[in-house]
Parts: structure tokens; sequence; C-alpha cells
């Protein structure tokens, strides 16, 4: 049980700071432009492809940098090319137009990868456990993935609070036409964040390729969860993205591991109900709806807390 | 609003369409098929006013959001509870085992066809008079400015409300029709896919005016159909189309034909067909070039190597063919800077046509 607990703990915080990698760039691009980024997945998606490209070129540890470098360049010519002529017609054309490149950018790497699984390895540097913990080999790929999340967000975090980008960048989250009115260029400020924002996504993308399957659906499995990270930590809150990103991340992790069900905890009541078609909700274990727990968690917040759980803003 | 979690209401009513027809069948009740439907679109309404409540607090992105979070639950739902909604083989029915009216057993498929034809007559009736009634005027009104409408005295969430009962209520009717037709309901109705499409047929038809989905989804069912003939990577186009449609014209077809209306009145849209002639030869060079580029490029991925006279959109060419290459090429490029003048061009005329068609007082 111990085992269990401390196994689906670091699974769970490894999970949940590779959604904070997407989500953080998700927010902050939301709050500054006020768009909801569809195919955000879609960056975290290339740069999972372009990592495994690159490495099978020239290596993993080039790739780590390149793909997102490239990712991030793509979503600045996104976003200076596509999104700024959308902008004048308002916030739900925006969403649409990154749907549709959603959409596209699916169809793409599916023609030129393949609709399989490719075979994304982990660099044999790293392909070694690193710590033996009650009878469990815990691969130091995952260390290397949590190292990095961390490095990343203590580096973003630093970014934000200490430079004077992240000053501007802050300003504009909550006053996005004062800093405009002081004359920044929030046109390029925009480009940036954007840029960075799927660099970012593109990072978790490079790191996460090797430990889960590398597949061109990997973006439509991954971008609600996204969506619910983001509403569920408060619009346009990084401290609140966050939170609900270790918060998911644990939740999904745990439920997968247990094993439980209606049936199970009071199975001798053995109602009526139990078998009629009732008896799904009555046997299914926890496992089974891990899927949609961050969907049930969505929905308990909208009721509770419309605003999300650090949000501020309404809307 | 913005939905991408209407599939939910529409494969909610087929799944409770069929379960309706198997229930019927088995006890002889004495309901005809053609009323199936209607329970169909009752189901999508009960369900639609359940979640409706919670997700139309708000409009814009948040809703946006949030129906597409509780489209991935009622999705992801729909596998596990496998009784009722098969897994994933779905449920299947016999629409001929219900009472027959008239003598009609529903079996051809040109009955069906007929069925199809009179509810989707009835459902377009029945919409167009809802936008007529105060309600739908309403709608309109919290579309164009919520906050006004508070001061007004109405409350925005509620007529949102209204509205998305309504078109939870459509949805299910849709949803029992393809049931019906399909005579299986499987969980691919409710998932994102189903929603997606949707959303791209009403935005490239355009939205704001009645007719634009009904436009939207004649083209994009006629352009799935002709595409995936025409060339293997049909579903890139279909995606492409939409973000130009997005990009270039955000009121979708049906607004783009409709912005040259005050140009018929004032009897001035004459002038714009020389400057449409002149730039439509190098855009279509330009779609030209872009088509064969992506045909070669998707031929060096897919089947490389394979024989290389392939065949896109009905033409017959040779992907391994340097010369093509380069005409692809100059015409891609070539047609891009010639058409992007062109373009300029009949911004100049169509700012002078409109500018009279003001001046005559019919446009505003």
């Amino acid at each position: 049980m111990l085992e269990l607990f401390v196994i689906s703990t670091l699974n769970g915080i490894l999970f949940g700071m590779l959604l904070f990698l997407m989500a953080s760039g998700l927010t902050v691009i939301f709050s500054m432009l006020g768009v909801l980024n569809f195919a955000h997945a879609s960056f975290y998606m290339l740069g999972a492809f372009f990592g495994f490209q690159i490495s099978k070129w020239f290596g993993f540890w080039p790739a780590l940098v390149i793909a997102p470098l490239l990712a991030g360049a793509l979503g600045a010519m996104v976003e200076r090319y596509g999104l700024r002529q959308v902008h004048k017609y308002g916030h739900v054309p925006e969403l649409l137009f990154t749907f549709g490149l959603a959409f596209a950018i699916e169809e793409i790497v599916s023609i030129v990868w393949g609709k399989s699984p490719v075979d994304f390895r982990v660099p044999a540097l790293l392909d070694f456990p690193a710590f033996t913990l009650f009878s469990t080999n815990y691969p130091a790929f995952k260390i290397f993935m949590l190292v990095i999340s961390i490095i990343i967000f203590v580096g973003l975090l630093i970014a934000l609070k200490k430079t004077r980008v992240g000053l501007i960048v802050q300003a504009a989250l909550t006053h996005p036409h004062m800093v405009g009115h002081l004359g920044h260029n929030v046109g390029r400020i925009f480009m940036l964040v954007f840029g960075v924002g799927t660099a970012l996504a593109a990072v978790a993308g490079v790191i996460a390729g090797p430990a889960l399957v590398t597949q061109s659906n990997m973006a439509g499995l991954l971008g609600p969860i996204l969506f619910v990270v983001v509403v569920v930590g408060g619009l346009g809150s990084l401290p609140g993205a966050f939170l609900a990103s270790l918060l998911i991340g644990l939740v999904q992790t745990f439920a997968v591991s247990m094993n439980g069900s209606l049936a199970g905890a009071f199975g001798p009541l053995s109602p009526d109900l139990a078998t009629t078609w009732l008896s799904d909700i009555w046997n299914v274990t926890i496992a089974q709806i891990a899927p949609i727990m961050p969907y049930v968690l969505l929905v308990l917040i909208l009721i509770f807390r419309p605003m999300g759980l650090l949000g501020t803003r309404e809307t | 609003m913005l939905s991408f979690g209407h599939a939910v209401y529409y494969g909610l009513g087929g799944f409770l369409a069929i379960h309706a027809i198997n229930i019927i069948a088995r006890n002889k009740f004495a309901i005809p098929l053609p009323l199936v439907p209607l329970i169909g679109g009752m189901a999508g309404l009960i369900f639609a006013m359940l979640l409706g409540w919670v997700s139309t607090k708000r409009s814009g992105t948040a809703f946006a959001m949030i129906s597409l979070g509780l489209a991935e639950l009622v999705a992801s739902s729909a596998l596990i509870l496998r009784t009722f909604f098969g897994g994933e083989a779905g449920v299947s029915a016999n629409r001929t085992k219900v009472l027959r009216l008239f003598d009609w057993s529903f079996g051809p498929q040109i009955q069906i066809y007929y069925l199809v034809a009179a509810w989707t007559l009835i459902a377009v009736i029945a919409m167009y008079a809802l936008t007529r009634t105060p309600l739908g005027r309403m709608c309109n009104a919290v579309r164009d400015n919520p906050e006004r409408v508070q001061f007004v005295g109405y409350d925005p969430h509620v007529i949102r409300y209204f509205a998305f009962c309504f078109a939870g209520f459509f949805a299910g009717i849709a949803g029992a029709l393809a049931a019906i037709n399909f005579e299986i309901a499987n969980s691919a109705y409710l998932g994102a896919v189903q929603s997606g499409t949707v959303l791209f047929a009403t935005y490239i038809g355009g939205v704001g005016f009645f007719i634009g989905p009904i436009v939207g989804a004649i083209f994009v069912t006629l352009l799935s159909l002709g595409l995936s003939d025409l060339t293997q990577v049909w579903q890139l186009y279909f995606g492409l189309i939409f973000i130009a449609v997005v990009l270039f014209a955000p009121g979708g077809l049906t607004g783009l034909l409709m912005m040259h209306w005050p140009l018929i009145k004032a009897g001035t849209l004459g002038r714009m067909i020389p400057a449409y002639l002149i730039a439509f030869v190098p855009t279509l060079a330009m779609l030209v070039g872009f088509i064969l580029c992506v045909e070669v490029i998707v031929f060096h991925m897919v089947h490389a190597g394979g024989d290389s006279h392939i065949k896109a959109f009905g033409i017959p060419f040779d992907a391994e063919n340097r010369g093509v290459w380069g005409i692809a090429t100059v015409l891609l490029i070539g047609g891009f800077f010639i058409a992007r003048m062109t373009w300029k061009m009949i911004a100049a005329r169509w700012d002078d046509a409109l500018n009279e068609a003001r001046a005559k007082g019919v446009a505003a």
C-alpha cells in the first residue's frame, strides 16, 4: 500500500508538472491575448514529433533544444500571420481559427509521420533505473523529466517576477491597454508570449514523447484535459494553473491505480437495482472512471466556484 | 455562443430513439415510426435542460470550454456505461418492427428519405418561426449586446438557457433521424469529431444568417463526398478551407454573398465583375500550384518509392517529374504575388462601388 502510494505520488507529480508546462503557456496566452489557444496541445504534439525526427538525425540532446525552438518559431508565425488577422473579428473567430489549425496540424502530422505510433526511444544515457523502491524500478528518464519541468518552472517564475520582460508581461496580464498606452509594442510582446508559450508546450512534448506514446492523436487526447486545468485553476491565473495541474495529475494517477468499486465497497448489500442497467455504475471500478475524473472535477468547480480555484475574474 | 459539444445532444437523441424503437417493438406500443424523432428531440431537450444551466452562465470563450468539457465527460461515460450505450459496438434496432401506419414499412431507403426530409422541413419551419418570436428577437439581442439586454430588464443567462434548450431539442431530432436511418447508435455519435463537423459546417456557411448553417451543411456534405473521391488528403483541404473562411470571410459563405446585396440594390455590382474576373485567374493559378505542391509532398511522404504516376482531382501527373515540381512552385509563388495585386484592385473597386451605393442611400 505504501509502495503504491509513493510511486503514484511520484507519477502524479510528474504528470502534473508536464501538464503545467503546457497549461502555463496556455494561461499566459489566454490572459494576454484573450485567446484560448485550441491548438496548444497540437504544438505539444509537434514538439514530440520534431523531437523524434531530430533525435533520429542528431541525437536526443540537440532535439531537446532545437525542437522547442522550431515549434516556438512556428507558434510566433501563427500569431503574426494568422491570429493577428482574425483579431479584428473578435475572440470567438480567434478560437475557431485555432480550432481549425489544430485540425490541420493533426492532419499534416498524420500525413508526414503516419497514424501509428513512432518509435521514440529514451536516450541510452538515461535508460537505467534511477533507484529501486519497494522492489519497483523507477526509470531515470522520469526523474530527468521531473528535473527539467522543475527547472523550467523555476526559470519561468524568475523570468516573470525578476526581469523587465516579466514585469511587462505581468502588467499586460491585468492591464493590457495601459501597457500599450505606456508605449510598449504590445503586438511584439504578444508574438513573443505566443512563441514562448508554444515552445514550452513543445518542451513538454519532447520530454514526454519517449515516456508516453508519440502518435498523431496525442493532441486530441491531451487537449481537453489542458482546458480543464486552465478552467479549474482559474482563467488567467498562473498559480491556479500550477495547483490545478498537480491536482489533476495526482487525481488521475491515483484513480488509475485504485481498484475499488461500489460493488466492492457495499457488496453484501447487493440491492436489486444492481442487476438492471444500473449494474454498470454498481460494478465500475475507480480505475475505469479515471479518464472522466478531470471532467467531473470541471463540472463540480463550475457549479461551486465558477471563477476557478485561484481565479479572480468572472470571464 | 460557440459550442464544442453539440454532438452530445445529437448522440443522446440517437441513443434514446434506438432504445425507444426497441421498447416499442418489444411491447407493441401503438407509436408509429414517424413520431420517434420526437422522442429523440425530447431526450436532447431534457439533457440540454440538465447541462445547460451550468454551461450557459457565461458566453464566449468560457462557454466554449465548458461545452467541450461536458462533451468529453458524456463521450467518455458512454464507453463506461456499457449496458445503455453498448460500448464500442453501439446499440442497433430494427425500424420495420414498429407499428405500421398507412402500410408504410419504412424498410426501403426511399421512405426513410421522405421521413428525414419531412422532419427536416418541419424543424426548419419551426426554427424560422422561433426566430420571429419575441424570444428569438431577444436571442439576437443577447448575441449582439448582452449588457444592454440586462439594462432592458432581461436576464441574458435565462435567454441563453432557453436558446440552448431549443438547440438541444433540434439536435436530438437530428440524432434520432440519423439513428433511424442507420438503425444503429454508437459512441462515435457523441464524440468530438461529430461536434467538429457541425461546427465546421455552421461557420463555413455563416453564422448570423438563418440560411447560413443550411448552406454550410449542404456545402460541407458535398465537399466531403466530392473531395474524398478526388484526393486522399481531403481532410487537410477541409481544415484549410475552414481556416481560410475564418481568416478572410468571417461571415461565412452566406456573409460573403450578403455583402453584395447593397451593391445589387444600387446597381453598381456590374463594376465589380471585371475585377473579379481578373483576380480569378492568378488566384486559381495559386490554388492549383498549392494543390500540386501538397499532392507531391503527400506522395513522397505516404507512398515513397511507389508508382509515381498519381492522379489528383482527376488529373494524372508524374510526382517524380522535376518539371511538375517547377510548375507547382512557379504557379504557387507567382500566382500569390500577382493575385495579391488583384486583391488590392478588388478592394479599391469594392470601396468605390460601396461608396456610390451609400451615396444613393441604399447601404448603411
